[in-house]
């Protein structure tokens, strides 16, 4: 229910409240914690305490409950799953001397490692709960596995139509997205989709792992065909009643992650809080000990990595209390069983957009194997998992947030040229491929809307059943990814053809099968083996590459003083001429108008988008409606508002004079005035209208006059206006001191009219 | 190339060819069969000792079923997965299953089956 909605007929609300109800954070569910139903994040007193007793080499008691009670779970993770030449030395550790080792910087990753091996779930569940989420951050910073962070996304679309996932596959590789994960609204279309993406993923880069998360058996078939180089959605839950509801036993799940690894095929589960509460099977325990179940058991099965925090049921983790800080330590358990962490951050939480960064940020910041397990690269609507946590919208605000905090969230800025050439060659490319396997032909009207189309609306109307047949010629001719690749190169797609045919020989290689391993762009696996974390605290660990961190930090909307003295000369004109040095004058119904020094020179636009003779005709039309004689001068020798001003009174008849700089700040000033007071100032340059110039023009000349001018007030936004222009202004003003000389003396400027 | 920047020399497909000669050239000529893309078994008992050497036992385990399921085709594969489902087979099944795999061999997975059989029928997961 929506706090609207509980209101009565009569609404008693007082408007501050009626305001506060109607912003989108309450738009959210928030759920009273409920220990029966496993609504609650870190502890249940239905959570077992922790134990261990082993006999003979064999677990005979696990969590308290004896070997003649384990379910399947149990079974799995006592029979396979701990280390038992470290459990008594672990399981005699008080929980906050194991909690500090996390935090510890003198306490190597490997020797967290090493105990939490021998750790049954409940008591790793109580140690991670100790942790803050500042100390969840300096964890997962120590004890994630690979120490480059990378990032996943998902590339779907409502009408699963080839050539604009191939065009958005493409799209994200260029981003930087290092493994692309596809899914289908219409299960059969899946073997297209598979095709699809993996066409466009090579053409935006080499390297690019491609997944379709589709039902359990029909996802093995794929990557056993090659049309796959990852699975993730291998589920597991953390009761067996949910489990075995999800229609596999952690024993079908075990021979699953092996079937995959048969073939080369990189693979990691996929768990989280909220998934056994929304079947009505948590037995009354906390998430994060049920997560910690399933973290366990995916160490006990051998798959070398979890998806996890925040996937399907986040924002049923999210509805109670600390339920966000319970998804970070769910992520951290994976680390520390020595795992890949696919850190979630995948469905959408909160539909606020302060919540849903405030539950990311500190994960973007201490960095993760995969900081999302599928940021929406595609539009909210085209996102067949759902809207993301992240989506199209937000990629220029996640590198925004990686250039401010200066870390590596995986991604980087597109060329927005490049992004076009890539978008059109994945579209022709996997056009050219299916037609070329006889899969579909699609006309050149189809490709150029996919290469621009923001998202599946932008494409028409298209014969859903031409994706279908697709599918099927896929599926029953056995299609794989060498015939694929085949295409690519009859097509001429080289280069393409061979970034394809190196994904296929890694899994001859199978080194991309070892924990948290992803390709480089040059193919280079980096994985715990290749790439291990060295994090020891402040000056170890991950810094990015000057190459790197270059990437980073040049977003494409960054300015510096020269696009902006490119911007303004663009703007240049004839309008403004010198005619020579100029005098005081004596007529005592002058107005002098001082300008500074860059305009007509280097400044011709101020920040309202106005030029400055436009200003400047606002300015003497406004003096010459009350009477006024108006001279326009250049003061040289200074960027001051305060002086320029001061000098234009100064040099008028009337003792008044206005000073404009040419980003458009105006005042008006008096001659026997201190430099720093004014008569009016006009201070909000971006927002000052053409209509307020004029108003300044009247009031300088009632100013000359004596008469009461109308007070001028100055317009106000809301917007973060500062943030808009400061970089602006400062480019502005560093163009207005480059062309300060003493030596020039103030000059009369004449403006066409 | 491997990891380490050196060319992978020696490593071989499941077909026996040696995956350096996967190139485009082999591509143009249609010579590059889906076995030529298939890891051998004993490339999955090299990536087993490697995952042994960096602390992950269970992973070795893993990596050491899949290359037994290696020499299954993939229907063989599929099959055993179902077999494993809950309610998919009887005690009796799931004892051919494994006496099946023990004559492959994989005698790896035959273990996990008879271990999955006896938690299975405790459970309550057995058809």
């Amino acid at each position: 229910m929506t706090a609207e909605e509980t209101t009565s007929p009569r609404d008693a609300r007082v408007g501050r409240i009626r305001f506060m109800d109607g912003q989108r954070v309450n738009l959210d569910g928030f759920a009273h914690e409920d220990a029966s139903l496993g609504l609650i994040a870190l502890h249940s007193p239905a959570d077992p305490v922790p134990s261990l007793v082993v006999l003979d080499g064999a677990v005979t008691e696990m969590d308290g409950r004896a070997a003649a009670d384990f379910d399947s779970l149990d079974a799995m993770v006592a029979t396979h799953g701990l280390d038992l030449t470290v459990a008594d030395e672990v399981m005699a550790l008080p929980d906050v001397a194991l909690a500090r080792m996390f935090v510890d910087p003198s306490v190597s990753r490997a020797e967290i490692v090493r105990l939490v091996a021998g750790a049954t779930p409940a008591k790793l569940a109580q140690v991670v709960a100790m942790l803050r989420p500042v100390e969840l951050g300096i964890a997962m910073t120590k004890m994630r596995a690979r120490r480059t962070p990378s990032n996943q996304a998902h590339v779907t679309n409502r009408l699963d139509d080839p050539l604009l996932l191939a065009a958005d596959a493409a799209t994200a590789a260029a981003y930087g997205f290092r493994e692309l994960e596809t899914t289908v609204p219409v299960l059969a279309d899946a073997p297209s989709n598979a095709v699809a993406v993996t066409i466009g993923s090579v053409v935006g880069a080499a390297g690019v792992l491609v997944q379709c998360s589709v039902e359990e058996a029909m996802e093995l078939e794929m990557g056993m065909r090659g049309l796959v180089s990852y699975a993730e959605t291998v589920s597991l839950y953390g009761t067996e009643s949910v489990f075995v509801d999800g229609d596999d036993t952690p024993y079908s799940k075990a021979i699953l992650a092996a079937a995959y690894a048969s073939r080369g095929v990189k693979m990691r589960v996929s768990s989280g809080a909220g998934a056994e509460v929304l079947m009505g099977g948590a037995e009354g325990c906390s998430m994060l000990y049920l997560e910690s179940r399933c973290v366990s058991l995916a160490r006990a099965m051998g798959v070398q990595g979890v998806q996890n925090g925040g996937i399907d049921g986040a924002s049923v983790a999210g509805s109670v209390p600390r339920g966000v800080r319970e998804m970070m330590a769910e992520n951290l358990m994976v680390m520390a069983r020595n795992l890949e962490a696919c850190t979630g951050n995948d469905a959408l939480m909160s539909e606020s957009d302060v919540r849903r960064t405030s539950r990311t940020l500190p994960i973007l910041l201490a960095g993760s194997d995969y900081v999302c397990s599928g940021f929406g690269s595609i539009q909210r609507y085209d996102n067949m998992f759902g809207p993301s946590q992240w989506n199209a919208e937000d990629i220029d605000d996640w590198l925004a947030m990686q250039r401010d905090w200066g870390v590596d969230g995986g991604l980087r800025t597109a060329p927005p040229a490049e992004v076009g050439r890539l978008r059109r060659r994945a579209a022709e490319a996997c056009r050219d491929v299916y037609r070329w396997l006889g899969l579909a032909d699609f006309t050149d009207e189809q490709v150029e809307l996919a290469v621009d189309a923001v998202g599946s609306k932008d494409l028409g109307d298209p014969d859903p059943l031409v994706v279908l047949s697709a599918a099927q010629v896929v599926r029953s001719t056995g299609l794989g990814s060498v015939e694929v690749a085949r295409a690519l190169l009859e097509c001429g797609y080289d280069v393409e053809a061979e970034r394809l045919l190196d994904m296929l020989a890694a899994r001859v290689h199978g080194d991309h099968l070892q924990t948290a391993a992803i390709f480089d762009e040059q193919m280079q696996v980096l994985s715990l083996v290749t790439d291990p974390n060295d994090y020891a605290g402040p000056g170890t660990g991950y810094e990015p590459s000057p190459a790197r961190q270059a990437e980073i930090d040049g977003i494409r909307q960054a300015r510096g003083v020269e696009d902006l003295r490119a911007d303004q000369a663009a703007w240049g004109s004839s309008d403004l001429r010198v005619l020579g040095p100029a005098v005081a004058g004596s007529d005592p119904r002058e107005v002098v108008i001082g300008l500074s020094p860059g305009v007509g020179r280097a400044v011709w636009r101020t920040l309202s988008g106005l030029l400055v003779v436009d200003v400047l005709h606002e300015l003497l039309a406004g003096l010459e409606e009350e009477g006024c004689l108006a001279r326009v001068v250049r003061i040289n020798s200074t960027i001051d508002l305060g002086m320029i001003g001061l000098t234009a009174a100064r040099m008028a008849g009337s003792g008044i004079g206005i000073g404009l700089q040419g980003k458009g700040t105006a005042l008006i000033h008096r001659r026997d005035l201190p430099p720093l007071a004014n008569l009016e100032l006009y201070s909000m340059a971006p927002v000052i209208t053409s209509d307020l110039y004029r108003l300044l023009g009247a009031n300088a000349a009632r100013h000359a006059k004596g008469a009461t001018p109308v007070p001028a007030r100055n317009p106000y936004t809301d917007e973060a206006i500062e943030a808009r222009y400061h970089t602006s202004v400062i480019a502005l003003v560093a163009l207005e001191r480059d062309c300060v000389d003493q030596a020039i003396g103030p000059e009369d400027i004449a403006v066409t009219l | 190339m491997k990891a380490d920047g050196t060319p992978s020399v020696g490593m071989r497909a499941f077909s026996g060819r040696d995956a350096t000669e996967l190139t485009v050239d082999q591509l143009a000529r249609d010579e590059i069969s889906p076995d030529d893309v298939r890891i051998h078994p004993d490339t999955l008992e090299h990536q087993a000792q490697v995952a042994e050497a960096h602390h992950n036992p269970q992973l070795a385990a893993n990596l050491r079923r899949a290359g037994e399921l290696a020499l299954l085709d993939e229907a063989e594969v599929l099959a055993l997965y179902e077999s494993l489902r809950p309610g998919r087979s009887t005690a009796q099944d799931l004892a051919d299953v494994a006496a099946r795999l023990d004559g492959v061999p994989a005698p790896l997975c035959a273990v996990l089956v008879r271990e999955a059989a006896e938690v299975h029928a405790r459970r309550g997961l057995l058809r």
